[in-house]
């Protein structure tokens, strides 16, 4: 397989670059339009929100916390929502090449993984600068970012290849997994700290796998803390051990799921 | 040497009763409510280096779903299949591209699609570009272009490089005239140089000339293997096949076959070629004049009956043909036992060669609103050269050359 993939290598970049143009083919700002979204996103929490909920930052000597917590926080959510709903539709938007054309199916995922990749690279970038005018600079700890950025990208992944292959059979799936990422967005802390939630309900939060993910971004950006690397391990055993059930039913469903599609 | 192989190949579609009996059938618990659907039964066949060969059937037969198997996008449920070599198909023209980039860009996505790397393609592209021949339109967004060019573009990247085996599903007729001749001529060069062919078409022409052997198939079988022509007579045949239809093909004294079809309403009892003096002609002369004796007998009453004959070529190709609803000599009324005898009068026309003669019985213009009785290769015959000066083609005509020479 890999020295499929290595074959097609041409094929794998030729379309990372080709998907990152067509989206913005026609427009003037071309792939600024990436930022624009997430960091307009963010201004808008932080607008809205730093009013009513009045966020505590206890112990924290951070001028503008809030907004760097935020942006911290949409970065994780960003590439794990990001992939996992490419992921979902990644068999049904490619049904005519799958259909019709023989090809390394693994070239697929790779095309998506790297193409979230460089989005978030960009936003990561972009974010810095807004750090910069805010008068943040994040510290050494921020060398855990690719650490984490692989963590987010296979944790959305396996979960997304999952749902993707049942939602070729059932297209109810597709429907109802944004309407739960939408649900699972407001249940991590991203907008608001732990620290606000009551103490009785809190540890109901460290069931998300999501609050440790974002935390951990939080921890690298904005308090300049080190991960911890039990968290990490538990979260990323977790996404390979889906990843594993997700390549079994990929390969149990594969024959079925090019007749149906 | 095989350049493709199958062996047993069979394809079946299982049905659950829902979803979840889907997913438990993965993880190994199989319901005993999954039905199994059989598209293609157990089917083996070669291709050789360099062979051309045409599957016909009609739709619904298995026909792309063989070639899908062949390609690699469909897994076979049983079977094996061995290509040896380089493999492209003209499935769908124009796949993956992009209607924002243009045709260079995609043309160079499409060709890394298909595995080459950067310096391949690179090499390639000028020579694409080339064969294309859309100018300066090679370098905008296909969004711009029309149809055709889109064609144009799709093809010459599907056969920018020469494949050891080349897969075309009903995809010959792209673009307009021009282009279709060109990318014909494009395909038989490949084949020259020793690629074999699958093709997959309605187009009888297409077949007879391109390929040196045909499957049937039907109902997911190979019902028969042979000859293009025979083939192509035994699928019209097919197709005009009724209710209480018969359908037989048997070998003649000289090796070919003969087609006779029909629901049997009326019988084909002699089809003869005679000379002017009543001699059965197996050998004709060019220009001679020939006559066309066809005797058939009324078995059951039906309100009209038209006599059909073509001359076909020894590709399959119908050098003439008409019938008597074209010159409104249709008899009406007809009882049980009647016996009738046409006789049409011909000279022979025809370049050198072997003809057929094709006749069919039938109540209007067309063999598909009923079809009494069909004979493919009723009769064939040689035409000999012997007094007239060398020429070439199908057609003999009478030509006087007129030559005027001013010497200084």
């Amino acid at each position: 397989m890999i020295k499929a993939l290595f074959h097609y290598r041409y094929f794998i970049l030729s379309s990372i670059k080709n998907d990152f143009k067509a989206r913005f083919a026609r427009s003037k700002l071309g792939s600024i339009w990436l930022i624009i979204h997430p960091l307009a996103m963010v201004l808008v929490y932080a607008l809205v929100l730093s009013e009513l909920i009045q966020v505590k930052f206890p112990g924290v000597a951070i001028d503008n916390a809030y907004p760097i917590y935020l942006i911290a926080g949409i970065l994780a959510w960003f590439m794990f929502s990001e992939t996992l709903l490419r992921s979902l539709n990644l068999f049904i938007d490619n049904a005519n090449l799958l259909k019709k054309l023989a090809f390394p199916k693994a070239v697929l995922p790779i095309i998506l993984l790297g193409n979230v990749l460089l989005q978030s690279l960009l936003l990561l970038g972009a974010i810095l600068v807004v750090f910069a005018f805010l008068g943040h600079f994040p510290g050494i700890q921020i060398l855990w970012l690719p650490l984490l950025f692989l963590v987010t990208l296979l944790l959305g992944f396996s979960i997304g290849l999952i749902l993707g292959i049942l939602n070729v059979f059932m297209r109810d799936i597709g429907q109802i997994v944004p309407i739960i990422l939408n649900f699972l967005f407001w249940l991590t802390p991203i907008v608001y700290t732990l620290t606000i939630i009551p103490e009785t309900y809190r540890h109901w939060f460290t069931y998300n796998p999501m609050t440790h993910l974002v935390g951990a971004f939080q921890d690298v950006l904005l308090y300049n803390r080190a991960v911890d690397m039990s968290v990490l391990g538990i979260l990323l055993a977790l996404a390979l051990s889906l990843l594993i059930v997700g390549a079994f039913l990929f390969k149990q469903a594969k024959a079925e799921m090019l007749d149906q599609l | 040497m095989s350049v493709l192989s199958l062996r047993q190949v069979s394809k079946s579609y299982r049905k659950y009763p829902n979803e979840l009996a889907r997913i438990a059938a993965w993880l190994g618990w199989r319901s005993r409510k999954i039905q199994t659907l059989n598209v293609l039964k157990p089917i083996s066949f070669d291709v050789l280096a360099g062979e051309s060969v045409a599957i016909v059937g009609q739709n619904g037969a298995g026909k792309s779903t063989l070639l899908k198997m062949i390609v690699g996008t469909l897994n076979p449920s049983s079977g094996s299949i061995h290509v040896h070599g380089k493999v492209a198909a003209i499935l769908e023209l124009g796949m993956g591209f992009n209607p924002d980039f243009t045709g260079r860009q995609n043309a160079m996505h499409g060709l890394a699609l298909m595995g080459y790397n950067a310096e391949q393609i690179e090499a390639v592209l000028p020579e694409l570009e080339a064969f294309a021949e859309i100018g300066d339109y090679f370098d905008q967004p296909l969004r711009v272009y029309s149809s055709g060019m889109q064609m144009r573009v799709a093809f010459a990247v599907a056969t920018a490089f020469r494949p050891d085996l080349l897969i075309v599903d009903e995809a010959l007729s792209v673009g307009d005239a021009y282009f279709q001749h060109k990318s014909f001529e494009r395909i038989k060069q490949f084949q020259q140089m020793g690629t074999s062919l699958l093709l997959v078409s309605h187009d009888k022409t297409a077949i007879q000339t391109v390929c040196n052997r045909a499957l049937l198939l039907a109902n997911g079988q190979i019902i028969r293997e042979g000859r293009p022509d025979e083939i192509m007579d035994y699928y019209n045949a097919l197709i005009a096949e009724k209710e209480n239809s018969q359908l037989s093909q048997k070998t003649m004294t000289n090796g070919q076959t003969q087609t006779y079809s029909g629901t049997g309403e009326v019988q084909i009892l002699s089809v003869q070629l005679l000379s002017d003096m009543q001699q059965p002609l197996e050998v004709v002369r060019v220009n001679q004049s020939l006559q066309l004796r066809v005797k058939v007998k009324v078995k059951h009453a039906i309100p009209q009956l038209v006599l059909g004959y073509a001359l076909k070529d020894r590709l399959g190709q119908v050098v003439f043909g008409t019938n008597t609803w074209h010159t409104q000599q249709v008899i009406q009324h007809l009882q049980p036992d009647e016996e009738i005898e046409y006789t049409i009068s011909f000279t022979a026309n025809l370049g050198e060669g072997s003809y057929a003669v094709v006749v069919a019985l039938t109540d209007s213009e067309t063999h598909l609103t009923a079809n009494y009785a069909w004979l493919e290769r009723a009769w064939v015959f040689e035409v000999v050269n012997t007094d007239k000066p060398v020429f070439e083609g199908l057609l003999w005509q009478e030509s006087h050359i007129q030559i005027q020479r001013d010497i200084p």
